[in-house]
């Protein structure tokens, strides 16, 4: 479903991917982790083109969507929804309005149908109350719900997840993985960039660590977690465990 | 006691009747309410468009600055909005509109009107760029992603999300460009537009006096600002809904 090619990113000076090459199928939940500053939301961000790429290609669906742009580049990104560490809820908007904005705008359903569809994705996210205050008055838990379910009204084929839980206090966690966890039995294609490695044990069906702009070392969670191989990976999960 | 009263009625009272004596020549007698009121429609009238003109124009302005900021290929747009905002903003709104009505619009058939409205809504504009400019750039640029990983474009992001709540975060800024604004066009009466400063001018030089009519103009312009900042404010706490906790 995603094919990326000898990415390359840098910043200036600073290169933060080094010649990636992945292969992301259909169903898969792959979780990337590593140490910050390892490239992993980098590489999350190229695959829709949040960040471009400085070389290399990335094929979504067998088109090259780096060569995209403009139309054909909005079309693509409709297809990948993307959640963010710091849920990025538009403030001026109801919750409704911030899940039916862009089914709208894009026109892709009447007013009336992104409506009903977003309140059956608030019903199922137990949020159907919230529908008319504002993303202020929510939690962070609440808040990073209502982002998931923004994301899902537009259909997507892939959802990206860029540290989703990292903003929120330790008790609203819970409530935002087991979402994810609803979604991943539900079959979607995930790719989620998170320090929770229950999250990536339990729901993972491969977990990639990166370091220093390069996947080192990747593999199911069980082998990944019991049986490490590089050194760096080893020393990172002494850590973090 | 009586002293006083004599006082009162002496100074006091006689001080008063001046006054309304002279307001009465300034403002009632033979009508001439009638210029005020008249050169106040223009004042208003110069403002209003001025307004919409400066706002449409420093919009273009802003977004154009901020993209080209943000995008190689439209470096040239950024470099020209800047040389628009420098020179409008160097020089004097005064020798703008002497400019623009002797050298520019030099066909004696373009009305002072027309040629007001274009120099007080060229100037504001510069004015508006900055704000509006400054007003996006405050909005968290996870807004703008937000609406591009939903699959809306650059311009729709722009249009539906960032500017609402850039426009809320600028309000103030703009309400004081609007207020200022209003006072600058005072200065209309050098290019033969009869505002109301023009008349309080006018009628002064037939009733030798200075003062009055100079208050009077000044009472106009104040009561205008007061209801236009009363307006701004009550847009201000209806754009704050999002802000409730």
């Amino acid at each position: 479903m995603i094919d990326v090619k000898k990415l390359n990113k840098s910043f200036g000076d600073n290169h933060v991917l080094k010649d990636i090459d992945e292969h992301i199928s259909r169903g898969e939940k792959v979780v990337i982790v590593g140490p910050s500053g390892s490239g992993k939301s980098t590489f999350l961000r190229c695959l829709n083109l949040m960040e471009i790429p400085s070389s290399g290609d990335i094929f979504f669906e067998d088109k090259n969507i780096t060569k995209t742009k403009g139309k054909q580049l909005n079309a693509m990104r409709q297809k990948m929804g993307m959640v963010f560490q710091h849920f990025n809820l538009f403030p001026h908007l109801t919750i409704l309005d911030n899940i039916t904005l862009a089914p709208i705008k894009l026109k892709l359903m009447s007013k009336k149908q992104a409506q009903e569809k977003a309140m059956q994705l608030l019903k199922r996210v137990g949020l159907v109350d919230k529908a008319k205050q504002y993303p202020n008055q929510l939690s962070g838990g609440q808040k990073q719900r209502i982002a998931i379910v923004r994301a899902l009204a537009m259909n997507p084929q892939v959802m990206l997840f860029d540290e989703p839980t990292s903003a929120l206090d330790p008790e609203m966690v819970g409530e935002v993985l087991d979402l994810m966890k609803q979604l991943a039995i539900d079959g979607m294609t995930m790719v989620v960039v998170t320090h929770e490695m229950g999250f990536a044990r339990e729901v993972g069906s491969r977990v990639l660590f990166m370091d220093e702009g390069r996947i080192v070392e990747q593999n199911t969670p069980k082998e990944f977690f019991d049986s490490p191989q590089n050194p760096r990976l080893k020393d990172f999960l002494s850590k973090v465990l | 006691m009586e002293q006083i009263l004599n006082w009162f009625n002496e100074k006091v009272l006689v001080w008063l009747e001046g006054i309304w004596n002279n307001f009465h020549r300034a403002f009632i007698e033979k009508g001439r309410y009638i210029a005020y009121i008249d050169g106040f429609k223009l004042t208003l009238f110069v403002s209003f468009f001025a307004v919409i003109l400066g706002v449409i124009i420093g919009l273009i302005v802003a977004v154009l600055k901020y993209t080209s900021a943000r995008n190689k290929r439209l470096k040239i747009f950024g470099m020209i909005s800047n040389l628009y905002i420098t020179i409008i903003r160097g020089t004097p709104v005064y020798v703008q509109l002497l400019i623009i009505y002797y050298v520019i619009f030099t066909s004696r058939g373009t009305s002072p009107l027309v040629v007001a409205i274009i120099c007080f809504g060229v100037n504001s504009s510069a004015y508006v760029a900055e704000i509006i400019r400054a007003g996006i750039e405050a909005v968290d640029k996870g807004q703008m992603e937000a609406g591009k990983s939903l699959g809306l474009s650059g311009i729709q992001s722009m249009t539906s999300i960032v500017l609402p709540q850039a426009i809320k975060n600028i309000l103030p800024a703009l309400g004081n460009e609007f207020i200022v604004l209003i006072k600058e066009t005072a200065i209309v009466g050098v290019i033969a537009v009869n505002d109301v400063t023009k008349a309080a001018q006018n009628v002064s030089g037939i009733t030798y006096d200075l003062l009055t009519p100079l208050i009077i103009t000044a009472v106009m312009y104040l009561v205008v600002v007061v209801l236009l900042t009363k307006l701004l404010g009550y847009f201000e706490r209806r754009l704050a809904q999002g802000d409730r906790r």
